[in-house]
C-alpha cells in the first residue's frame, strides 16, 4: 500500500486519546460521523496528527521512490510514444509526491524532515518499489497492474476525513486513470505481439504476482486492527477487502488475454471471494526491513539526487525568508 | 553498486551513500490559485516551494498546469494569506432573523390568490 496503516500490536495499545479535551473529542469525532472533512487549523487529537502524518508521508515517499524504477527505462524505451507517455508518467509520479508532501506539511512536519527521514531509512515507501523492472514489459505491468492497486487504494483513501489530503488524491487519481490506460494499451500491445513479446510479459506478470499481492499489506487477521483509524475515517478499508477488490477487478483482464498467474489456486470462490497461496509474508517482511533486490539503491539513487542538487537550493536560499506551515 | 540502470551505474552513487543530510534550511511556500478558462474565477489549488515570485510561477506551472485548460496562475506568499481563525466558523451562520436577505425571504402568490378571489378578479 503507498501508505500503510498498519499498526503493529503494541502501537495500536499505544494509540491513546486519554490526554485529549474529551469535549473537544467528542466534536471532532461527530465532525467526521457527518461526512466533514477536517482542514489543517481545526483541533485535532494528537494521535490523528501522527497517524495521518505518518500514512500521507508514506505515501509521499512512495511517489518518488516508485519513480526509480521506472525511470531507469526511459532511455531504453522502443518507441518514441513510448517515451513520451513514459516521461509524462514519471512526471506526474514527482508531482503526485510534491502534492502529498504538501498535504502532510499543512500537519507540522516540514518537508525537509520527511525527506531526510526517507534517506535515513526512519520512514518506509511502498514495497513494491524495491523490486527491479528487469524488462520492458515490466514497465507494462507496473503501469497496468501496479498503478490498478494504487487507484484501488487512492480511491478508498480519498473518501478519508482529512482535506488536504483528500483534495490531493482526487488530483493524483485523475492523472493515475492515463498511466493505469496507457500500461493497459502497452500490456496489450505485448500480448498480442510476438512470441517472444508475449513470453517477456508473461515473465513480467510472474514476476510481480506476490509484490502486487503484498501491496496491500499483511492479511486482516494478521495486522492489528485499529477502531479508531476506522471510526476516524484514516483507514477506510481493510487490507484483505483492498485487495479482493483488486484481484476482482484485474485478474480478469490478464486472462483474457490467455495469459497466466504464477498460483494455481488463484481463483474466485462461491462467496465472491478471492483465494490464493500464500504469498510468502516473510518475504514481505523481510524487505520492508530493508533486504530486497533493491533497497540500497533507491535509497542510494535518493541520497546522491540530494547531495548533488544542493548546491542549487543553496544558492537559492535568501536567508530572511521565513518558512510558515502551507494553509490548505 | 550493480544496477539494471546503467545511468545508476556511471554515477557511481555508491560515493556519495554517506553523504550528509540536508540541515533544516527551507524554501518557503506560496499558495497557488488557478484560472481554467477566460472569465472565470481564479481558485486556489495548492501551494508550491520556492524563493522568488518567478520561481513560484514555474513550478506552478509544472505542478497545477500540465493537463487541461489553464488561462492563468497566481502565487502569493504564504504568510500573506490572512485567514479566520477556523474555530470561528458560527460567525458566517446565516441567523434566522436574516432570512430578509434571502430571495426564498418574499412568497407573495398566496396573497395575490386571495385578494383575486375576495375582488372576484378574472385575469
Amino acid at each position: 500500500m503507498y501508505g500503510s496503516t498498519n499498526l503493529t500490536e503494541e502501537e495500536a495499545k499505544r494509540m491513546s486519546t486519554t490526554q485529549e479535551d474529551p469535549e473537544k473529542l467528542e466534536a471532532f469525532e461527530a465532525r467526521i460521523a457527518r461526512g466533514e472533512k477536517i482542514e489543517p487549523q481545526d483541533w485535532m487529537p494528537a494521535e490523528y496528527r501522527k497517524q495521518l502524518i505518518r500514512m500521507i508521508e508514506q505515501h509521499a515517499h512512495s511517489e518518488i521512490v516508485g519513480a526509480l524504477p521506472e525511470g531507469t527505462w526511459i532511455t531504453r524505451a522502443p518507441n518514441f510514444r513510448r517515451k513520451l507517455a513514459l516521461i509524462a508518467k514519471v512526471q506526474d509520479e514527482v508531482g503526485h509526491g510534491q502534492l502529498l508532501y504538501s498535504a502532510a506539511e499543512t500537519l507540522g512536519k516540514t518537508r525537509e524532515q520527511m525527506l531526510n527521514d526517507l534517506m535515513s531509512g526512519k520512514s518506509k515507501y511502498s514495497n513494491i518499489f524495491n523490486y527491479p523492472a528487469v524488462t520492458w514489459a515490466d514497465i507494462a505491468v507496473i503501469g497496468f497492474l501496479v498503478d490498478g492497486a494504487a487507484i484501488v487504494n487512492q480511491t478508498i483513501n480519498s473518501k478519508g476525513s482529512y482535506g488536504p489530503y483528500c483534495r490531493a488524491l482526487e488530483r493524483i487519481c485523475y492523472e493515475e486513470s492515463f498511466h493505469l490506460k496507457q500500461g493497459h494499451d502497452n500490456v496489450v500491445y505485448l500480448a498480442t505481439g510476438s512470441k517472444i513479446q508475449r513470453d517477456m510479459l508473461q515473465a513480467a506478470i510472474n514476476r510481480w504476482y506476490r509484490p502486487l499481492l503484498h501491496f496491500f499489506g499483511p492479511p486482516d487477521k494478521m495486522s492489528a486492527h485499529s477502531e479508531k483509524l476506522m471510526k476516524w475515517k484514516v483507514k477506510l478499508a481493510s487490507n484483505d477487502e483492498m485487495r479482493n477488490q483488486f484481484l476482482d477487478m484485474y485478474v480478469p483482464k490478464i486472462l483474457e488475454l490467455g495469459l497466466t498467474f504464477p498460483d494455481p489456486n488463484l481463483r474466485k470462490n462461491n462467496e465472491g471471494i478471492w483465494e490464493f497461496s500464500d504469498p510468502d509474508w516473510d518475504e514481505f517482511k523481510r524487505v520492508i526491513n530493508g533486504d530486497g533486490p533493491c533497497n540500497k539503491e533507491r535509497l542510494a539513487v535518493r541520497r546522491y539526487a540530494e547531495e548533488a542538487g544542493r548546491w542549487v537550493r543553496q544558492a537559492l536560499m535568501n536567508p530572511k525568508d521565513k518558512y510558515q506551515v502551507p494553509l490548505a | 553498486m550493480n544496477s539494471l540502470d546503467p545511468r545508476v551505474n556511471r554515477l557511481d552513487v555508491s560515493k556519495t551513500m554517506d553523504g550528509g543530510l540536508l540541515t533544516n534550511s527551507h524554501l518557503i511556500t506560496w499558495e497557488v490559485f488557478h484560472q481554467d478558462k477566460r472569465g472565470k474565477q481564479v481558485v486556489h489549488c495548492g501551494i508550491v516551494h520556492a524563493n522568488t515570485p518567478e520561481m513560484a510561477l514555474i513550478l506552478a506551472k509544472e505542478q497545477y498546469a500540465r493537463r487541461g485548460k489553464t488561462t492563468n496562475l497566481w502565487v502569493a506568499k504564504t504568510s500573506d494569506v490572512f485567514t479566520f481563525n477556523s474555530e470561528d466558523e458560527d460567525i458566517f451562520e446565516t441567523t434566522p432573523e436574516k432570512t430578509f436577505r434571502d430571495p426564498g425571504f418574499y412568497k407573495v402568490r398566496d396573497r395575490i390568490e386571495k385578494y383575486q378571489q375576495q375582488n372576484k378578479l378574472n385575469v
